[in-house]
C-alpha cells in the first residue's frame, strides 16, 4: 500500500489567525487500528497547533520506530518530518535543533521506542534540556510486533494470553523528573480538554517538555488485567493540576485571575494557569512531585496534569552559546578563516 | 659491548632513525617531539612515529625519529641509534639497534644486561643521578630525566642546542623559570656527553635546506582545519582513540576562528554524544536542517553507527563521517594502525547499500579531502567516509604547509530556496528532475510547499509510504545510479610510472604511499621496475580500471589482514582477481617498506620472474 491523502474540504470550518483550518494542520491518513490512543493524540497536536496560530511550517517532526512514531505522518503535512531509527529520535532532534533553533521541534515517540533502545537518547536529551515537546504515547506493550510487554508495563498486568508481567516498569515521569527535565507531564489520551492545553505550554516552554500520554493499545492492550487500557485508565484517572494555556494576545479575564490559580509566564510566548486539584499539590516542587508518582502508585491511581514545571532552567541553546541566528544560515565567509588566517596560524608548526 | 666510541665507521649525514624507549606518562612525549622538531628546524627533514599503549601511565612507549635527507615519510623499520630509557624493555631496544649502531642508557646504575652485543656500542649517561643532583621533587626529576636525553642525543649527533633553546623558549613563553629548568636540564646530558664523548658519532644531523616551505603537523589536526575551513558548523562526537585529537582540533580553531568577541556567541555547536548511536543520529539531524555536519570516530564508532549509515543513505542526508582506523576486530589495539574498516565502511549498514569513501594518504590531503567530503555529501545527498588512520590521524608528519583558495564556494548541492518552492507547482522529494540521479531537497521552515517526510521505510519517487515493488525498486536503482556517478566526482588516483617498461604495479591506498615509494626505489635499485596507483576515492573511477587492466600482475598493498582493498577493487572493477596479487601487513605498525619489498620479491620468487 502507499499512503493516502485525505480529502481536504474546509470551506465552512473555522480560520486561525493565519487563515488556516484545523485540515490544514493534518497529514495523510492514519494506518493505526480504529480506536487506536495514538489518533486521538494526534488530533490534540493537530487542535493545539491550529489554535496556537503557529505556521506549519515553524514545526519539525521527529520520530523513531513503532506504531507511536508512525503518527508524525498523521499531523501537519506541511511541516518537515523524519521518521527515523528505534530510539533515536532525541539524537535527530538534538543535531536538528542545534542547527536551527528557531522551528518547534515535537517529537512523537512510545514506550517502546523511549524506554528500551530509547532510554539513553531520552536520558540524555533531558539532561542537555533540549527545547522540544517529547510526547511518549505509552501503551505498555509493543503493537507492530503483536502484544509482548514494553519496559513502561506495570507489575503485574496481564498480556492478552493472561500472562501477568512479572519485572517492575520504568515510569518516564520519574526518570524524567530525576534527571532534571523542566517540564514533566502525564495525560490521557481519552481527555483532550486536558491534552490540548498540555501540548501548547509544552511547545511554549523553551527546554524539554515530556507529556507521557496514556494512550491505550486497542488491540494488544486494552483487555481486563490490564492496566493500560481504556477502563483501567478512565477508572484510575486521576487529574492533579489543571492547565490552561492562554496565549499572549488574549486578554486574561476575572475568571482565571480571581479564583487562586497559578500564573506561568512561558519564555516561548503565552501563559499557563494552572489550578491544583489536589489541595497540597504544588508543581513547582520537584522532590514532591517524585514522592507523589513514586508513593502514589501503590493505589493505582494515574496521576495526571503538569506534574512539575520549571521555567528558569537554560536550554541547549544558551549552554552551547549558540548564536541567535541559526548555524544553518549563517553565510560561508563568516565560517571560513580565509587564505590569510590559514597561513598565520602554520607558524606554530614550523 | 663496547662502552666508548671507537673509530667511527661510515659516516652517515641526516640518514639515520633515533629510536626512544620509554615509559607512558613520564612527559617524554614533549621531549621527543623537542628532538623531531630541532632537526626539521635545522632544514632536515624527518619522520615521527610515536608507538605507544592503551594507558594512562606506566606501560612501554616508543618514539621514533627517522632522519632522512631523501625525504622519505615512511618508517625505514631500522633504529640505528636507541636511547634505553625503560628498564623493562631494555632486552627488547637492545636487540633492535641496527649492527654497528649506538644504545644509550642511563648508567645510574649498572646494566650488566646491556652487554649482551658486542657488534654495536652503548653509551652510558647517568640521567637519574645528574637529575636527582639538580632538582628537587620527584616528578620534576622524571620530567628532566627526559630533557636530559635530548640534550645528550643532541651532542652525540650535532644537533643545534640553540635551535633547541628556541624551541623550549616557544613551548614555555612567559613561564622562565620553566625554560631556565628545561635548559638545565638539557644542558645537564649535553656537557656530560662532550665531556666523556667527545668525538662525534658517525650518525650526525647537519643543517641542510629541506624542509623549506613545510610544516610539521597530525592529520586529525590538518582534517579538524579543513572541517573549519568547509564551513562545518555542526560535530557530533563520542570520545575514541584515535580520533578524538580531531574533534579537539575542530573545537581549538572554532574557538579562534568563529567566536564572537563582544558576545561571545559561537558559530558552530560540538556536542559530545553519550555514544556513537547518538552521535551519528545528532550529526544527521544537522545535515537533514542543512548544516554541514560530521562525526569522527573509530572502527568500534563505525560499527555503532551503521543502522543510522543506512538510514541516511537510504533517507538521503548528507553528512561526513571521519574514520581514524585502528587495529581491530572488536577492541583490537586501539593504540595501534590498520587500513581495516574498508569494507565495512563501503557497505556499511544492513541492506543493499554502497558509499562514497575518501583516502586520505597524508595530513595534506586530510585538510583538502575533508573539504571535498562536505562537497561530496552535500552534492551526492548521503554519508561520506573520510578513512584515515592512526597514523596519519595522531603522528607528526612533514608536509608542504597547506594552501587556501580564497575563491572556494562550497558546493551545497541541490537545495530548494524559498522562492524557488514558491514558483513550482508541487515538489516531490525524490524526484529525479534532471537525470543525474539527484533529486532535490529542502530544509524545513522554509516553506510549507517544501515539506516533506524523510523516512527509512519505503517510500516512493514522491518521498510516500510505500510497499509497492515497482515503486520500491525505482528508488534504489536511483540511489545504485547516484552511487556510480560519484566516481568520476571523488578524488582522482595518482599515478605514478617509474619510467621503464613495467609488467607489473602497485596498487595501494592511504598512509602505505610513502612506504610503496620507498619500495619502488629499493626494488628499481635491483632492477625491478614497478608502477604504481594510489586510489583516493570510492566508487573507483575509470581510471583506475583502465590502470589496473594494463598490467600483467597487479600487487595490491594495504594494511589490514584480509586484503580489503583487493576485495572492494575485485567487487567494483572488471579487473581478473587472480592478477591482483595482495601484500599485507596487518601488524597494527605504521608501514615500513620492508614489507612491500618482501612480499613481492616472494611472489617474484615463486613466479620464476624476477622482472
Amino acid at each position: 500500500m502507499t499512503s493516502m491523502p485525505k480529502p481536504f474540504i474546509d470551506k465552512h470550518l473555522p480560520k486561525n489567525k493565519l487563515g488556516l483550518s484545523v485540515r490544514n494542520y493534518e497529514g495523510v491518513m492514519s494506518t493505526l487500528c480504529a480506536g487506536c490512543g495514538h489518533d486521538s493524540v494526534t488530533a490534540a497536536l493537530v487542535q493545539a497547533f491550529w489554535e496556537l496560530d503557529l505556521a506549519p511550517e515553524s514545526a519539525a517532526k521527529v520520530s523513531g520506530i513503532g506504531c507511536s512514531s508512525k503518527t508524525t505522518a498523521y499531523f501537519m503535512g506541511q511541516s518537515h518530518g523524519i521518521n527515523c531509527v528505534h530510539g533515536r529520535m532525541p539524537s535527530v532532534a538534538t543535531g536538528a535543533n542545534a542547527v536551527n533553533g528557531k522551528l518547534h521541534y515535537i517529537g512523537i515517540s512510545g514506550d517502546g521506542d523511549s524506554l528500551s533502545i530509547g532510554f539513553g537518547q531520552f536520558a540524555h536529551a533531558i539532561r542537555r534540556n533540549l527545547n522540544m515537546l517529547y510526547v511518549l504515547e505509552n501503551n505498555g506493550v509493543y503493537g507492530l510486533t503483536k502484544g509482548q510487554f514494553s519496559a513502561s508495563a506495570d507489575y503485574g498486568s496481564k498480556s492478552k494470553k493472561g500472562v501477568p508481567n512479572e519485572q517492575t516498569p520504568i515510569d518516564p515521569c520519574v526518570q524524567a523528573l530525576t534527571l532534571g527535565a523542566g517540564f514533566v507531564a502525564r495525560a490521557f489520551s481519552g481527555d483532550k480538554s486536558q491534552l490540548v492545553p498540555l501540548i501548547k505550554a509544552g511547545l511554549m516552554h523553551k527546554g524539554f517538555a515530556l507529556i507521557d500520554v496514556i494512550s491505550p493499545c486497542v488491540t494488544f492492550n486494552d483487555h481486563a488485567g490490564s492496566t493500560k487500557s481504556y477502563a483501567h485508565t478512565y477508572k484510575y484517572y486521576h487529574p492533579l493540576v489543571h492547565t490552561d494555556f492562554v496565549a499572549h494576545a488574549e486578554e486574561i479575564t476575572g475568571e482565571y485571575a480571581d479564583d487562586g490559580a497559578m500564573r506561568v509566564t512561558m519564555h516561548d510566548g503565552g501563559e499557563l494557569l494552572l489550578r491544583k486539584t489536589d489541595s497540597d499539590y504544588d508543581p513547582r516542587d520537584r522532590a514532591q512531585a517524585i514522592e507523589t508518582l513514586m508513593l502514589g502508585g501503590s493505589d493505582g491511581e494515574i496521576r495526571t496534569g503538569l506534574l512539575y514545571l520549571n521555567e528558569d532552567m537554560a536550554d541547549m541553546h544558551a549552554a552551547n552559546r549558540l548564536p541567535d541566528a541559526p548555524l544553518n544560515t549563517l553565510p560561508y565567509d563568516q565560517l571560513n578563516p580565509g587564505a590569510g588566517a590559514l597561513a598565520a596560524l602554520q607558524k606554530r608548526y614550523r | 659491548m663496547k662502552d666508548v666510541v671507537e673509530t667511527p665507521g661510515e659516516v652517515r649525514v641526516n640518514d639515520f632513525v633515533i629510536k626512544i624507549g620509554n615509559v607512558n606518562g613520564t612527559g617524554s612525549a614533549s621531549a621527543n617531539g623537542l628532538l623531531m622538531k630541532a632537526i626539521f628546524r635545522m632544514g632536515v627533514p624527518v619522520v615521527g612515529k610515536n608507538l605507544f599503549p592503551s594507558n594512562i601511565q606506566g606501560l612501554p612507549t616508543w618514539y621514533e625519529i627517522r632522519i632522512t635527507r631523501d625525504s622519505y615519510f615512511a618508517r625505514s623499520g631500522t633504529a640505528d641509534f636507541v636511547v634505553a630509557m625503560n628498564a623493562e624493555t631494555y632486552a627488547r631496544d637492545l636487540a633492535e639497534v641496527s649492527p654497528g649502531g649506538f644504545l644509550l642508557y642511563d648508567s645510574t646504575w649498572p646494566r650488566p644486561d646491556l652487554h649482551g652485543r658486542t657488534d654495536i656500542t652503548a653509551i652510558g649517561v647517568p640521567l637519574a643521578r645528574m637529575c636527582n643532583e639538580q632538582f628537587d621533587n620527584a616528578r620534576t626529576r622524571v620530567l628532566m630525566k627526559n630533557m636530559a636525553y635530548v640534550g645528550a642525543v643532541a651532542g652525540l649527533t650535532g644537533i643545534d642546542v640553540e635551535v633547541i633553546r628556541g624551541l623550549v623558549t616557544e613551548m614555555f613563553g612567559t613561564k622562565a623559570h620553566l625554560i631556565d629548568a628545561n635548559m638545565k636540564a638539557i644542558e645537564l646530558g649535553l656537557n656530560y656527553v662532550r665531556e666523556h664523548y667527545p668525538d662525534p658519532l658517525p650518525l650526525r644531523v647537519e643543517a641542510m635546506d629541506g624542509t623549506a616551505g613545510h610544516i610539521l603537523i597530525d592529520g586529525n589536526t590538518a582534517a579538524a582545519l579543513g572541517c573549519v575551513y568547509a564551513g562545518a558548523t555542526f560535530g557530533a562526537w563520542y570520545p575514541i582513540t584515535p580520533s578524538t585529537s580531531l574533534m579537539d582540533g575542530f573545537k581549538s580553531f572554532c574557538e579562534k576562528f568563529r567566536v564572537d568577541k563582544d558576545t561571545g556567541e559561537k558559530k558552530f555547536c560540538i556536542i559530545q554524544a553519550e555514544d556513537e548511536l547518538a552521535s551519528i543520529g545528532m550529526a544527521i539531524g544537522a545535515g537533514w536542517n542543512g548544516a554541514r555536519a560530521f562525526t569522527p570516530t573509530s572502527g568500534p564508532g563505525i560499527s555503532l553507527m551503521s543502522e543510522f549509515i543506512g538510514f541516511a543513505y537510504y533517507g538521503e542526508v548528507p553528512v561526513v563521517l571521519f574514520d581514524v582506523q585502528r587495529a581491530g576486530p572488536s577492541t583490537g589495539l586501539p593504540t595501534r594502525t590498520q587500513q581495516c574498516d574498508l569494507t565495512l565502511a563501503a557497505y556499511a549498514s544492513h541492506g543493499d547499500t554502497k558509499h562514497i569513501l575518501v583516502f586520505p594518504a597524508n595530513p595534506k590531503e586530510c585538510f583538502e579531502m575533508a573539504v571535498q567530503s562536505f562537497d561530496l555529501a552535500e552534492r551526492f545527498q548521503t554519508p561520506v567516509f573520510f578513512m584515515t588512520d592512526l597514523d596519519i590521524g595522531m603522528n607528526d608528519w612533514m608536509i608542504p604547509e597547506l594552501t587556501w583558495d580564497d575563491s572556494y564556494q562550497p558546493d551545497r548541492g541541490k537545495v530548494l530556496g524559498k522562492d524557488e518552492l514558491e514558483a513550482i507547482e508541487k515538489f516531490y522529494r525524490y524526484e529525479d528532475r534532471d537525470g543525474d540521479a539527484i533529486p532535490y531537497r529542502t530544509l524545513p521552515g522554509v516553506h510549507p510547499k517544501g515539506a516533506y517526510f524523510t523516512r527509512g521505510s519505503g517510500h516512493n519517487w514522491k518521498g510516500g509510504y510505500t510497499e509497492d515493488s515497482d515503486e520500491y525498486k525505482e528508488v534504489l536503482d536511483r540511489l545504485t545510479q547516484k552511487w556510480k556517478n560519484a566516481a568520476a566526482a571523488v578524488p582522482a588516483p595518482v599515478i605514478i610510472k617509474c619510467g621503464k617498461p613495467a609488467r607489473r604495479a602497485i596498487v595501494s591506498v592511504g598512509g602505505c604511499d610513502g612506504a610503496v615509494r620507498e619500495a619502488m626505489d629499493r626494488m628499481a635499485a635491483d632492477g625491478v621496475h614497478l608502477d604504481y596507483l594510489r586510489v583516493r576515492g570510492f566508487p573507483f573511477s575509470q581510471e583506475v580500471d583502465d590502470f589496473i587492466a594494463g598490467y600483467d600482475e597487479v600487487f595490491v598493498v594495504e594494511q589490514n589482514r584480509d586484503a580489503q582493498l583487493r576485495t572492494l577493487l575485485i567487487n567494483e572493477t572488471s579487473a581478473d582477481k587472480t592478477r591482483l596479487i595482495p601484500v599485507l601487513d596487518y601488524a597494527g605498525m605504521a608501514a615500513n617498506p620492508k614489507f612491500i619489498v618482501e612480499g613481492i620479491t616472494a611472489h617474484l620468487e615463486i613466479v620464476g620472474d624476477a622482472a
